[in-house]
């Protein structure tokens, strides 16, 4: 056992850190500090994706000849590495070219695979993915926007929920309706769809942590060419299956403290007899957190140990979310606790780390649901990787439209 | 990035796997555990030597195998999975590697082709009460080479042959070397919440004890053995919540109630999920405690408390949730999961329990950001 690249990849390394040593500087030159979610930023992710594309360091593992880099996965962990390492790396393309141009390319006639790809892999144009509504989280087959045939075109009426970045989006891989005659997973249908026309509307969602990153998107009489579908008529389940299958590679990491700012604050702040730092039951508790972001961490090694290797990696990976989501969220409420009374205090120039605990005590309910929430990973894990058998479904057989909704 | 056991490392385990499944079915374990006057099984123990393993990491030189102490780990979790009922962690994780680290050149030369025979079964004394023993409550007395004093409970102090005891002389604690087969020595065999490993006490009236290490060291030479252990002892944790985990799915699988098999019920699902994470936890943190063993790192103090502490919540955990999977059968004598659940115990208590290890890791971590 070791922690050393083979010779090929150390050299890929050097030749990653030789290229982003000059070209991150040049990109930090040009644009500074900037300032997320805001259209500065967003032209300045936009340049650095186009000037990775470039040189073949976007989409590292996708062919030469659609603007990819020919490489293996273990060269695009070795960059994506070495980017963090540089203070660079840019979220806005993660979900498009993690989910919804896979789809695009698994799915979609050649023009538009030429029409799309390559302005994807620059980083020109951004993609979002619809999928999740009101009345169909965790259950997305359940969704009700419907598209109804007419002629060479369908109409599509509904409301999409949960969509990141939909308000900065140029395209979106939609999942509707268009069977409600069948039991719900055999009625579905995937389209293409242009997030600049008139009959989308983004509303932001005022989150329970105060920001707007997610949105709700409306459609009203939105209308698009039959050429715009992907896969067959009543497959959008299949195609959509595609699509998130790519989901636990592209969501997770954990935002946030760790147990190293935690332990920073505790060894600063006074607890009831002592340093808190010297409390035993926080002793106890920062020793949890230290070994379970270790042991992802270490697991992440396990993957790159098989990626490296030329295997198909484990599923060890898909422990990820769960433990980060939940250590942030117990991990921000004991700092809090900490704090005592000034743990009230949210106002990054009063509350100790800047309000991190406060932001992540806020931040990591939502961190628990999205991309699949605790539940529904535990259901992956016992039935993808230990072979259980799935849930009961009551659902299965039963006509859409006659199936009970509630509210 | 090479964090995983090598092809050949591979091979070795699936070996030790299919010796194991020949000459420690659950018949041999039980074998120890119904009859009180055994405390292992002689005739796996010979098997174990005839493998080579009790020697594994015991250089040529001294009659051993040489290899490393990755392939060392991948013994020790096949023989957590198998329950094995035989001291091969005080003879090999604390004697054999004890010695190697801390031993004279004569030390060595004299145990260590003993151990790799199969001839020495060793042993660690080192408590003296409930509680933990420390510098100012250690009772054993050393003087003018002899040593005085009880230790309760040793682990397979009841059978072993050399037993490395935590004594004082002069106020210097330290580490001694000591014959349990000569005069000074009485032992009684106590009762074990784990009766498929034995546990003694053992008192000392003037026995000859010869010094491991500087004297005055004892705690801190004590404290690196157990940092070696501790990782080798994780892996035979991490075979066992393994078991426990493949034990729970199996009966989960096979059995029906309100008519259907009740691993399609979430309760048992989420369950095992929990399990599955808690042992992958395990696993890593186990690897990277391998690496530092194997390197002699300086982050070993931090990886093998690491190590330790992962394993011991993957197996509590995967060991009595086994047992609540397999309902009123798990609560029975006759059904394996009380040994997973008897040596999960074992395991957590023999080298420390995990609370000593969690503020070892913080005291470590602390020295760290200091530095």
């Amino acid at each position: 056992m070791d922690f050393n690249d083979s010779p090929e990849e150390a050299a890929y390394r050097e030749k990653a850190r030789a290229w982003l040593a000059e070209n991150a500087a040049a990109h930090r030159a040009k644009f500074g500090e900037l300032k997320p979610n805001t259209p500065e930023h967003m032209a300045a992710a936009k340049d650095w994706q186009a000037t990775k594309a470039a040189a073949g360091y976007a989409c590292i593992t996708w062919p030469a000849a659609i603007g990819g880099g020919g490489g293996t996965p273990i060269q695009s962990v070795i960059f994506g590495q070495e980017e963090g390492r540089a203070g660079l790396g840019y979220g806005y393309f993660t979900i498009g070219l993690g989910m919804c141009v896979p789809t695009v390319m698994a799915f979609a006639d050649s023009e538009t695979k030429k029409r799309f790809v390559s302005p994807a892999v620059k980083g020109e144009e951004i993609w979002c993915q619809l999928f999740s509504e009101p009345a169909g989280g965790s259950d997305v087959a359940a969704l009700r926007t419907r598209a109804v045939k007419d002629g060479d075109e369908w109409v599509i009426n509904g409301q999409k929920v949960w969509t990141t970045g939909a308000h900065y989006c140029d395209y979106g891989i939609l999942l509707t309706r268009t069977d409600p005659d069948v039991p719900k997973h055999k009625g579905l249908t995937m389209f293409w769809i242009d997030m600049k026309d008139a009959a989308v509307e983004c509303r932001p969602i005022h989150q329970m942590s105060g920001g707007r990153e997610f949105n709700e998107v409306y459609f009203t009489d939105l209308r698009v060419k039959d050429s715009q579908r992907l896969g067959e008529v009543g497959d959008g389940w299949k195609v959509a299956l595609v699509t998130l299958m790519n989901e636990r590679l592209a969501v997770g990491g954990s935002a946030g403290p760790n147990y190293r700012e935690v332990m920073k604050l505790a060894q600063d702040l006074a607890g009831p007899t002592g340093p808190a730092i010297k409390d035993q039951a926080f002793r106890e508790k920062l020793a949890d957190w230290y070994v379970q972001s270790e042991g992802l961490k270490f697991t992440r090694f396990r993957t790159m140990t098989a990626l490296s290797r030329g295997q198909t990696p484990g599923p060890e990976s898909s422990i990820g979310k769960i433990i980060s989501a939940n250590q942030l969220q117990e991990m921000a409420n004991t700092a809090v606790e900490m704090e005592d009374q000034y743990g009230i205090l949210v106002d990054p120039d009063q509350a100790p780390a800047e309000a991190a605990f406060q932001q992540s005590l806020m931040w990591a309910p939502g961190l628990r649901i999205a991309g699949g929430t605790d539940e529904i990973l535990k259901n992956i894990i016992a039935e993808r990787v230990l072979g259980l058998p799935g849930d009961v479904r009551v659902d299965k057989d039963v006509p859409f439209k006659d199936m009970p909704t509630g509210r | 990035m090479d964090f995983d056991y090598s092809d050949d490392q591979k091979f070795l385990k699936d070996e030790a796997r299919k010796f194991l499944a020949g000459h420690c079915d659950v018949a041999v374990v039980r074998g120890v555990l119904d009859n009180a006057d055994r405390s292992f099984d002689e005739k796996l123990w010979k098997g174990v030597a005839e493998q080579g393993w009790l020697g594994a990491s015991i250089p040529e030189e001294h009659g051993g195998l040489g290899l490393g102490r990755i392939e060392l780990c991948a013994i020790a979790e096949e023989l957590g999975r198998a329950v094995a009922p035989i001291p091969f962690a005080s003879t090999v994780y604390i004697l054999a590697e004890g010695i190697m680290a801390h031993g004279t050149d004569g030390q060595k030369a004299a145990i260590l082709p003993r151990i790799a025979a199969g001839e020495v079964i060793g042993c660690l004394a080192t408590s003296e009460g409930p509680g933990v023993v420390g510098p100012n409550t250690l009772q054993c007395r050393v003087e003018g080479g002899k040593l005085s004093g009880t230790k309760i409970p040793v682990t397979d102090g009841d059978v072993a042959d050399t037993a490395l005891v935590l004594a004082s002389d002069g106020g210097r604690p330290g580490l001694y070397l000591v014959d349990l087969k000569q005069a000074g020595v009485k032992r009684e065999t106590l009762k074990s919440l784990d009766p498929t490993r034995g546990v003694a006490k053992i008192v000392f009236d003037g026995a000859v004890a010869e010094r491991v290490g500087e004297a005055g060291a004892g705690f801190d030479i004590v404290q690196a053995i157990l940092d070696r252990a501790a990782v080798l002892l994780a892996f035979e944790q991490l075979g066992g919540a393994d078991r426990c985990l493949e034990m729970a799915k199996e009966y989960a699988l096979g059995r029906y109630a309100f008519g259907r098999v009740i691993a399609g019920y979430q309760a048992i699902k989420h369950k095992l999920a929990d399990m599955y994470v808690k042992n992958e936890v395990a696993r890593s943190n186990a690897y990277y405690g391998a690496w530092a063993l194997n390197d002699d790192a300086p982050e070993l103090p931090i990886a093998a408390s690491a190590a330790r502490i992962a394993a011991s919540e993957a197996f509590w955990f995967a060991s009595k949730e086994n047992i609540q999977v397999h309902g009123g059968m798990g609560f029975t004598w006759d059904v394996d999961c009380h040994l997973y659940y008897r040596r999960s115990r074992q395991l957590s208590l023999v080298a420390g329990a995990p609370k000593l290890w969690k503020e070892r890791l913080v005291s470590e971590l602390e020295k760290k950001n200091a530095a």
